[in-house]
């Protein structure tokens, strides 16, 4: 009896303690919210080091982008505590650090001895600043992003084409250094007949609901000219958002669209372009270098079939592309501020970052990608340090929410529903950013 | 045993509130048991319809919780109604309502009168009929997407076969003049049955006997429609119209899955337009104008509307 009632104690004490154990590690566990996309996979997978190191357990959130800006900046807005860290997005960074979500960075980095000089200025400028070019950081780079293309090398490499091509266009069929070149060859692609398959020339950003069409057109409009504001006076907009050059950009991808792109493709985003390029419709696909492991990955269109190019040159020469990406940041209405910097340390260490880079994240720490084995890591690697090297971002302000929204409408009613000339939209988005500048008291 | 229960509770309880209890008239205690209902719609419908009035007169930014918030005064109803983009919107909003209503006015009362004839297996069309009203939007959205798709979906194949224009021609979502039919045939495919289920009710409670002293009097079918189905059906007909119009004035989902209010701003419908300006562009007192405005308009219309209901009812 005495035996029996000793075993009873025994095992209860042993539930208790173990309930308790893991209520206290519960309690520790960190949640991490950003998109839902491949990458977060990636992350998942890496962050199982951590728990293993810190005994920190690992929650995430992630939600589609459709959602995402919608979903956590709601978070944020409301100071609600879901996020301990959040891998935000670079345009929010300054609303977030103007508001008060993100926790400022530059004493925990000084006394941690990260220093941002060891990460590709780009993304530092990018995902790390605020304001813009200042020393005051409010995310460690994470997630480096960049509009490129990957096109069917396989398609470009029949010498039946490649012979056309050539009597056509008078050049040989290759991946395109120009945007004129780029649409010779959509033209030439378009509504051909592959394989028994009608296909199209190009599939680009059209989508109207969040940001799609804003990333497709300036991914262009940068390399013909356009520039945001007066290098020399901040904010003064007219006769730089709506130069003859940013016109003549946006009647560019004006004619891309009506050209060369798959039928029905009005509201094409990130998804829908991995669709298309994956079901053989298109030859060249613009899309963020995170899809590419994806799609290097797939068996009917990677592997070999699959090249990449860097945003092509505009007719001045100039080579811009459109930075994506993200950095990671501690949420400042976190109630666990201190593991969410643990985490962060753990984050910017170099093997971390280099198994990061081997999961098919995208690392931007100069250590990782200016190794030398780094070009020849992945076939995408060198088209990704390229990109990298000419990035150009939408303004950061606190107020991108609604320069983001005036720029989607201007460009879908241009580019899509035909209304209108690229003059008008232009000169309606320097009016419409205008008011939003001016209501901010910045004007 | 029952009753002895009741006596022993009654007896426990202490007298202080036993002759509270007993105080308490009809009157007090029908407020007793709404009170809750009226506390909730109090909280949850009035008291945010005064907020939302109350920041309409003011620049708040709900994206901006540390900024002050001024008060503007009328500047935000003023921007508004100077707005173009506004009024482009309502536009599109009032070109929606009219087509929807009119086809499923139409269509609807057709098809009532066809089940009112009580032909063998009406019951089971009418049940085949209400289908489409029992789905949930975000599910006819989605897939009346992929019917309109120009390169796999249905849609275009079909009309592809009749027309002879090739299937890939036919952009019902991207296409500026189609994409704002696009959306009519779907809401009007989902909702026809429910115009038609009222128009039915409408049908079915005509006493028989008007029918068969018209038929005395020797007249005709075409007579007896114009004067006794369509006269006694119409308050009927009336209704679905107010109930639709509501409906439809304030159409967001299916715009939103099947166009998100494009090509450009071809679809883009009032509740599209309030949703980017509150929740994307976070203006949430010039937004706050907006949705007031919306209301009253609709508010103001459904009012006259229902006056007219009433006096066609009297006749």
């Amino acid at each position: 009896m005495k035996s029996t009632l000793k075993l009873t104690l025994g095992l209860t004490s042993a539930m208790f303690a173990s309930t308790a154990v893991s209520n206290v590690a519960h309690a520790e566990d960190l949640t991490l919210c950003w998109a839902a996309w491949d990458p977060a996979n990636a992350l998942v997978e890496l962050s199982k080091d951590f728990t293993k190191e810190s005994g920190i357990g690992m929650k995430f959130e992630f939600v589609p982008w459709t959602n995402y800006a919608d979903r956590f900046l709601n978070e944020l807005n409301s100071k609600g505590k879901l996020c301990d860290l959040i891998i935000g997005d670079s345009q929010w960074i300054g609303g977030s650090a103007e508001n008060g979500h993100y926790v400022k960075l530059n004493d925990f980095f000084d006394k941690e001895k990260i220093s941002m000089d060891d990460f590709v200025p780009a993304t530092v400028v990018g995902y790390s600043e605020w304001p813009k070019n200042t020393p005051n950081y409010w995310a460690l780079p994470a997630m480096g992003d960049v509009v490129g293309w990957t096109y069917r090398k396989d398609w470009f490499s029949k010498p039946e084409l490649q012979k056309e091509f050539k009597e056509k266009y008078g050049w040989d069929l290759a991946a395109p250094t120009t945007f004129d070149q780029l649409k010779q060859i959509a033209e030439f692609f378009q509504k051909r007949e592959i394989d028994g398959k009608t296909v199209y020339g190009a599939s680009i950003y059209t989508e109207r609901g969040s940001e799609g069409i804003t990333m497709g057109a300036m991914d262009v409009l940068y390399s013909f000219g356009f520039k945001y504001e007066n290098p020399d006076k901040p904010y003064e907009m007219d006769g730089f958002v709506n130069s003859e050059k940013s016109v003549k950009g946006l009647e560019f991808y004006k004619a891309l669209y009506d050209c060369c792109t798959p039928p029905g493709a009005s509201n094409s985003y990130m998804g829908e372009g991995v669709d298309a390029f994956k079901s053989g419709q298109v030859a060249m696909h613009m899309n963020f270098a995170f899809t590419w492991p994806g799609l290097q990955k797939d068996e009917n269109v990677g592997g070999d079939k699959i090249g990449y190019f860097a945003n092509p040159k505009g007719p001045d020469g100039d080579q811009f592309a459109q930075l994506g990406g993200q950095g990671i940041s501690v949420v400042s209405y976190s109630d666990k501020q201190e593991a969410a910097l643990k985490y962060i340390k753990w984050f910017a260490n170099k093997d971390v970052q280099a198994k990061w880079w081997s999961l098919g994240g995208y690392s931007c720490l100069n250590a990782v990608v200016k190794d030398p084995g780094f070009p020849a890591s992945q076939p995408y690697a060198q088209t990704f340090l390229d990109s990298m090297a000419i990035v150009k971002d939408f303004w950061a302000e606190p107020s991108y929410a609604p320069l983001l929204q005036a720029s989607q409408k201007r460009f879908h009613d241009y580019v899509v529903a035909g209304q209108g000339s690229a003059k008008d939209a232009l000169d309606g988005l320097v009016k419409d950013w205008t008011e939003v500048f001016q209501d901010d008291g910045k004007m | 045993m029952l009753n002895r229960t009741a006596d022993s509770v009654a007896r426990a309880t202490p007298e202080p509130l036993a002759r509270k209890v007993r105080g308490i008239s009809d009157k007090g205690l029908a407020w007793l048991f709404i009170s809750p209902t009226i506390l909730l719609l109090l909280a949850i419908n009035i008291f945010p319809l005064f907020w939302a009035i109350y920041l309409s007169f003011t620049n708040y930014r709900a994206n901006r919780p540390n900024e002050i918030v001024k008060n503007v005064g009328l500047a935000n109803y003023r921007r508004i109604l100077g707005d173009q983009d506004i009024w482009i919107a309502m536009q599109t909003t009032a070109h929606f309502v009219f087509w929807t209503i009119l086809l499923q006015t139409l269509i609807g009362f057709t098809l009532a009168w066809l089940i009112d004839r009580k032909f063998r297996g009406h019951a089971f069309w009418t049940t085949i009929i209400l289908v489409p009203m029992m789905l949930s939007p975000a599910v006819v959205g989605n897939f009346w997407r992929f019917l309109y798709e120009p390169q796999i979906g249905l849609f275009a194949y079909a009309v592809s076969f009749v027309t002879g224009i090739p299937a890939t021609e036919i952009g019902m979502l991207s296409n500026v003049s189609l994409a704002p039919w696009s959306i009519v045939i779907v809401d009007t495919w989902m909702w026809t049955p429910y115009v038609m289920l009222i128009c039915l009710a409408g049908l079915r409670s005509i006493p028989e006997y008007i029918y068969e002293a018209a038929e005395v009097d020797r007249a005709s079918n075409w007579r007896q429609f114009w004067s006794i189905t369509l006269p006694m059906a119409l308050p009927f007909i009336m209704l679905a119209v107010l109930f639709r119009g509501i409906e439809n004035f304030k159409m967001f989902d299916m715009v939103n899955l099947l166009t998100g209010g494009g090509p450009g701003s071809t679809t883009e419908v009032a509740s599209i337009t309030l949703k980017r300006q509150a929740f994307e562009s976070w203006r949430t007192g010039y937004s706050s104008a907006f949705a007031i405005i919306l209301f009253v308009a609709v508010f103001g219309l459904a009012n006259i509307y229902v006056k007219a209901l009433n006096k066609v009812k009297q006749r």
